[in-house]
């Protein structure tokens, strides 16, 4: 295929997009055994332990990574979604960019959270 | 050797009313994983993200945040969010593992996929049960 054939809102043709959708579920998946871990090691969570495990920076920057995998998993799946059933060109065209921006729009207010406080 | 026979054409219907189609479990785990995760996109990092925020802020706003798992709209809206974070997870995991080549013969592949979702319900029902 030529690249002039490409569609701008394709797949990119490549293993990028699959492969990242496998990492980031990796991350994700530890990240969940990790705070499922915490949260039973607790017995459940007040709000002294839970604002003591937000001040660790250790746990500010797993949970940031966490999040970041998130919006790029979210990513490669909504696109999936909208690359079946978003068929104009133009409508598929404004969604992919409404869901970017809403994952960088995410990105910032997960940095308010974690860090905002500080 | 005769020759072969022309092939002998049906006419084939076309039949793709998917309420009237009896999917293989497979299928069914295939777009439940899908449709939670469009439902974990639009609901689930919006919810979480504020519920983390607002937790975070002071006693008052931790217990204002969890006000909501008191009643009865809070309990079903975490529950389903928290049913599809699940389900997600597990037919992810096994689609690590199909990605692996294991279980990728058809009779493991639909024990798996039924198992994901046996399990996932049961999950569900751990969490219901500790709600309520």
């Amino acid at each position: 295929m030529s690249g002039v054939d490409k569609l701008p809102v394709g797949a990119h043709y490549g293993l990028r997009d699959w492969l990242s959708q496998r990492v980031t579920a990796i991350v994700i998946t530890l990240y969940t055994a990790l705070f499922l871990g915490i949260v039973l090691w607790n017995g459940g969570l007040d709000y002294a332990t839970w604002q003591a495990l937000f001040r660790s920076n250790a746990f500010r920057v797993a949970t940031f990574l966490f999040m970041v995998a998130l919006f790029v998993h979210a990513w490669v799946g909504v696109r999936n979604i909208l690359m079946d059933y978003a068929k104009p060109l133009s409508v598929r065209l404004t969604l992919q960019i409404v869901v970017v921006c809403a994952l960088i729009a995410y990105t910032g207010w997960t940095v308010q959270v974690l860090w905002g406080g500080a | 050797m005769a020759a072969a026979e022309p092939p002998v054409v049906k006419p084939r219907p076309v039949y793709l009313n998917l309420f009237a189609i009896r999917q293989p479990v497979p299928a069914i785990a295939s777009i439940i994983h899908r449709a939670t995760g469009a439902l974990l996109f639009l609901a689930g990092i919006p919810v979480l993200l504020w519920f983390v925020q607002r937790s975070l802020a002071s006693q008052a706003a931790f217990d204002a945040a969890m006000q909501p798992f008191t009643t009865l709209f809070g309990k079903l809206v975490f529950l389903v969010l928290a049913w599809s974070y699940l389900y997600h997870l597990l037919a992810g995991i096994r689609h690590l593992a199909l990605d692996l080549h294991l279980g990728i013969e058809l009779a493991p592949a639909r024990s798996s996929a039924a198992i994901v979702l046996v399990l996932s319900v049961v999950l569900a029902i751990v969490i219901a049960v500790r709600l309520w």
